[in-house]
């Protein structure tokens, strides 16, 4: 009903600077190129409005407030507030002061566990915490990053769990089941389970291009199907199956398959971290530099467009699947080569292939965008457990706050309502294309 | 009743749609708001219709000031819209659809459809119209549904009037009936907002007519203005409307077309045995009103269309069966009738648009990989070449305004090594400065030799651009005539009748 036709001058919402040097433009079109001439203040405030209108400042904004509403429950929770509340009306202070030591305690000992461990007795321990974050950061980066990349396409690829069974099926029986020297055992195995990744995606990708089946559907269900069909690989004896033994596990992984710690054995930080910036590296080169990144966005942003442009877009889908499980499949690898070395069952995903869903959005599916949301999770994760152990905080408190910046970034207007974040410019919403059906005309 | 706009303000963000804009229209009179795409015209109706609340300014009706939540409100206080794109379910018929939103019930909920049915007679007979209350929509030709719309506001005993954009759909004749039942509207002494941006219509039709550019008003101007003084009214500077062009200098390539067939999925066809010839040098224009193929043929040139048969060639090439990237990799050049939807990637930037369907070899890709320096040249080069008002080359394009989008496009398909320009609307939703400036890029084109197809639904754009005109009507070509043909002539055409001794042409 909002006419297409009649928006807004500027197609939609031009920045104001933009009115001003269309305009300058118009009045003498050789200063076209020569910036417009705002005072510094209005270009520090446009700098400003673009930051706090960008979506970063919603990230943000997200962040700050799960972690508020996270206090609420930690003190609501906690016995000694509990405790206080039953005689509030009398000695108000005590409550409050009992609400102050449990949010400051709890987020204290997040910290202690994620970042900084000032109770250690020397710097190699303090930093402890850290390169624990960084290695549970590892596998969300690679996951996240999948996830992103197939966002970025316009695909919702909510199969990481099944591509990560893929992964490390295939990565941990290589790992495993071959003998061969290091780094060549490695890297093939690593090899192995990006593909056996790539592969598991690649079936969604393929089913959408050629039938237009949902790639939500297909992706969840091929969870479920990586997932039973790893549970009897497991429970077989001669497939994945520890000889010997009846658990549902895998034998431990071969020396010359395992990533090497980064920093010593008194760290759990392994080589996959580093795989995993490449893969960061990697896809920021893809997205911004490469022709098939290009195409990617472009399909991703536009379908239409990008057919009419000539790109292939149901070759496009396939490919993109076939790199995001590529990606996730890192993750599965970085998992049962560096992490869980001694045999992995069928839980070895422990929900990255979900939480990759969620760093994805925070990371607003930009590829450093992504690293840092998977290093904040990481460091959730980690923290979160001292928090429990140390302060009786349970480790669920953790997932509440994830969830909760999820959601957030889901309702940006409300973040944007709470902090007074300037709303970015209205678009009109465009009109599909209607396209008369011949037969309606006659004269 | 009297409907008055006070110092109408309305903001998206930091742009101001609506500047204080004021207008009155008096009962029985058909009051023209002209202005071009852009100005802010549908927004202020917005407002009017409740869809939009203003920052400031007030709606009065006979002088008492309203206050509209939505439509509804609006509706109930006497204004009714005419949209240019109906608000009607194709499968309903034309009682339910009148009824709909105000549904009258007997007991048990049963919908009383004779009540519906009476209305709809009753209305149609007191204007003179015929419409079956029975009919299904999808079935009636684009002139009645636009009436369907009408008895529908009428239904609701709409005293105000708004009609947007209501002829962009229509065959010239419909036109001249709608003009007509405007005209009767007006007597009955309804007020009539009428917005457009077709001088020709607002000269034949209005009373009074108020100009609005860049979301304020520039002024009144009276019925008699001529058509240049209302175009550099509305677009701000003296507009060159007439297209120049010398004798066609024919080129050896020529693009020809034989027995082309187009069907969509369910096989219904959708462009029906049409042949035609181009030769370089030459525009084809087809023309033809909204829907009647002409799309469908210029996508089936390009390989965008599925399910064809016929042939295609370009100097001898079968186009027929390739894919599209084949097609454009030939020198094809192909601006799409939709710009947002299918030219442009509007969170791109404009250099990245300018090489978006180039990324199949160099200067723009080379092994694989971008060549960001060869793009940033060759954008800043088009944005000067092709006049294209925008902030810098890596601003996002959906910021551009249509015309300058427009120019985009057309940047990036002119710059190829052209061997044939298809051109679906290259002027729709174009201010008048720009169509001046796209059409001389066409006629340069033309003028280098290169076969040019351009589909419009414009007449003056047809005659204008066109050295010859090849009228489409139900999917078949209905004759080809040199562009001297009467308007009158073409109009008929348009609606499915040849003209005398044009079928050789």
């Amino acid at each position: 009903m909002t006419g297409v036709d009649d928006q807004p001058l500027g197609g939609g919402g031009a920045a104001p600077q933009g009115d001003k040097a269309t305009k300058a433009t118009k009045a003498t079109k050789a200063t076209k190129h020569t910036k417009p001439a705002v005072d510094d203040g209005a270009r520090w405030r446009e700098a400003v409005r673009r930051v706090t209108s960008g979506g970063w400042a919603v990230s943000l904004g997200a962040i700050i407030l799960a972690v508020l509403a996270g206090s609420v429950l930690i003190a609501v929770t906690d016995k000694g507030v509990q405790e206080a509340s039953a005689y509030f009306f009398s000695r108000p202070g005590d409550m409050l002061g009992a609400i102050g030591s449990a949010v400051g305690n709890a987020y204290a000992a997040l910290f202690r566990g994620a970042v900084w461990d000032f109770r250690a007795d020397d710097f190699a321990g303090a930093i402890r915490p850290l390169t624990s974050s960084l290695n549970l950061a590892t596998p969300l980066i690679g996951a996240g990053l999948g996830v992103a990349l197939a966002f970025r396409a316009g695909l919702f690829n909510i199969g990481g769990r099944g591509q990560m069974l893929a992964a490390s099926a295939a990565a941990g029986w290589i790992g495993f089941g071959l003998e061969m020297p290091w780094p060549i055992h490695m890297l093939v195995a690593m090899i192995a389970g990006v593909a056996a990744g790539a592969v598991w995606a690649g079936i969604a990708g393929l089913l959408k291009a050629v039938t237009g089946a949902h790639e939500v559907i297909v992706t969840i269900m091929l969870n479920y199907v990586a997932f039973y069909l790893l549970s009897y690989l497991l429970a077989t004896p001669g497939l994945l199956q520890a000889p010997g033994s009846s658990n549902p596990k895998t034998p431990p992984m071969n020396k010359s398959a395992i990533m090497p710690d980064l920093l010593g054995p008194r760290y759990n930080l392994h080589l996959g971290f580093i795989f995993a910036l490449l893969a960061v590296v990697f896809v920021w080169w893809l997205l911004s530099r490469s022709k098939l990144g290009f195409e990617f966005r472009a399909v991703g942003v536009n379908p239409a467009a990008a057919r009419v442009a000539g790109i292939d877009v149901p070759r496009t889908t396939v490919f993109v699947m076939l790199i995001a499980g590529g990606l996730i499949g890192l993750a599965g690898v970085t998992q049962v080569l560096g992490t869980v070395t001694t045999g992995f069952s069928s839980d070895i995903d422990a929900g990255i292939g979900f939480d990759a869903i969620t760093v994805a959005l925070l990371g607003r599916s930009t590829p450093f965008g992504v690293l840092a949301a998977a290093i904040l999770f990481g460091a959730f994760k980690a923290g979160g457990s001292v928090m429990q152990a140390s302060q009786n905080v349970p480790i669920e408190i953790v997932l509440v706050v994830q969830s909760l910046i999820v959601l957030f970034i889901a309702a940006p207007p409300l973040v944007r309502a709470v902090f007074r974040l300037p709303q970015p410019e209205v678009r009109p919403a465009r009109r599909r294309r209607v396209r008369r059906d011949p037969k309606a005309v006659t004269a | 009743m009297k409907l008055e706009l006070r110092n109408i303000t309305k903001r998206f963000g930091t742009l101001v749609a609506n500047d204080h804009i004021s207008l009155t229209v008096e009962p029985g009179e058909i009051h023209c708001l002209l202005g071009e795409n852009g100005a802010g015209k549908s927004t202020l109706m917005n407002v009017l219709y409740g869809l939009y609340q203003a920052d400031e300014g007030e709606v009065l009706l006979d002088g008492v000031v309203q206050h509209f939540a939505g439509p509804g409100d609006a509706m109930a206080a006497g204004i009714g819209m005419v949209h240019q794109h109906f608000m009607l379910i194709p499968v309903f018929t034309v009682a339910e659809n009148v009824m709909l939103g105000h549904e009258k019930t007997l007991s048990g909920g049963r919908l009383d459809l004779d009540a519906a049915r009476d209305r709809v007679s009753e209305i149609a007979a007191q204007f003179g119209f015929h419409v079956d209350p029975d009919s299904v929509i999808e079935d009636l030709p684009v002139g009645v549904q636009q009436r369907v719309e009408i008895i529908k506001a009428l239904s609701r005993d709409a005293k105000v009037l708004v009609f947007d954009e209501p002829t962009a759909v229509l065959t010239p004749q419909e036109t001249d009936e709608l003009m007509a039942i405007m005209r009767q509207l007006k007597e009955s002494g309804a007020a009539i907002v009428f917005i457009t941006h077709k001088l020709r219509e607002v000269r034949e039709v209005a009373d009074r007519i108020t100009v609005v550019r860049r979301g304020a008003v520039v002024g009144e101007a009276e019925p008699t203005s001529s058509d240049a003084e209302l175009a550099t009214m509305m677009v701000g500077r003296a507009v060159e409307l007439t297209v120049h062009k010398d004798e066609p200098k024919i080129s050896e390539s020529v693009l020809e077309v034989t027995g082309l067939e187009v069907r969509d999925a369910r096989g219904t066809v959708l462009v029906d045995d049409v042949s035609f010839t181009v030769r370089g040098g030459e525009v084809l224009v087809v023309a033809g009103v909204q829907g009647n193929g002409q799309t469908e043929l210029a996508e089936a040139l390009v390989g965008l269309q599925r399910h064809t048969s016929g042939s295609v060639t370009l100097d001898g090439t079968e186009l027929l069966g390739l894919t599209v990237r084949q097609i454009l990799d030939t020198g094809v050049g192909f601006v799409p009738e939709d710009r947002s939807t299918d030219g442009l990637v509007g969170t791109f930037t404009v250099a990245e648009n300018l090489m978006l369907d180039r990324t199949s070899g160099p200067p723009f890709v080379k092994r694989g990989v971008l060549q960001l320096d060869a793009l940033e040249t060759f954008a800043t080069g088009a944005v000067d070449d092709f006049d294209i008002r925008t902030q810098g080359i890596t601003e996002p394009v959906g910021r551009l305004s249509g015309g300058n989008q427009q120019k985009v496009v057309l940047a990036r398909e002119l710059s190829k090594d052209l061997r044939l320009l298809v051109a679906a609307q290259p002027t729709r939703g174009v201010d008048v400065g720009s169509v001046e400036f796209i059409h001389k890029r066409i006629v340069a084109t033309r003028d280098a030799g290169v076969p040019v197809v351009v589909v419009s639904t414009e007449l003056d754009e047809a005659s204008g651009l066109g050295d010859r005109i090849l009228v489409m009507y139900r999917g078949r070509v209905v004759g080809i005539v040199p562009s001297t043909t009467p308007r009158d002539v073409l109009g008929l055409m348009m609606a499915g009748i040849p003209a005398k001794g044009t079928e050789a042409a």
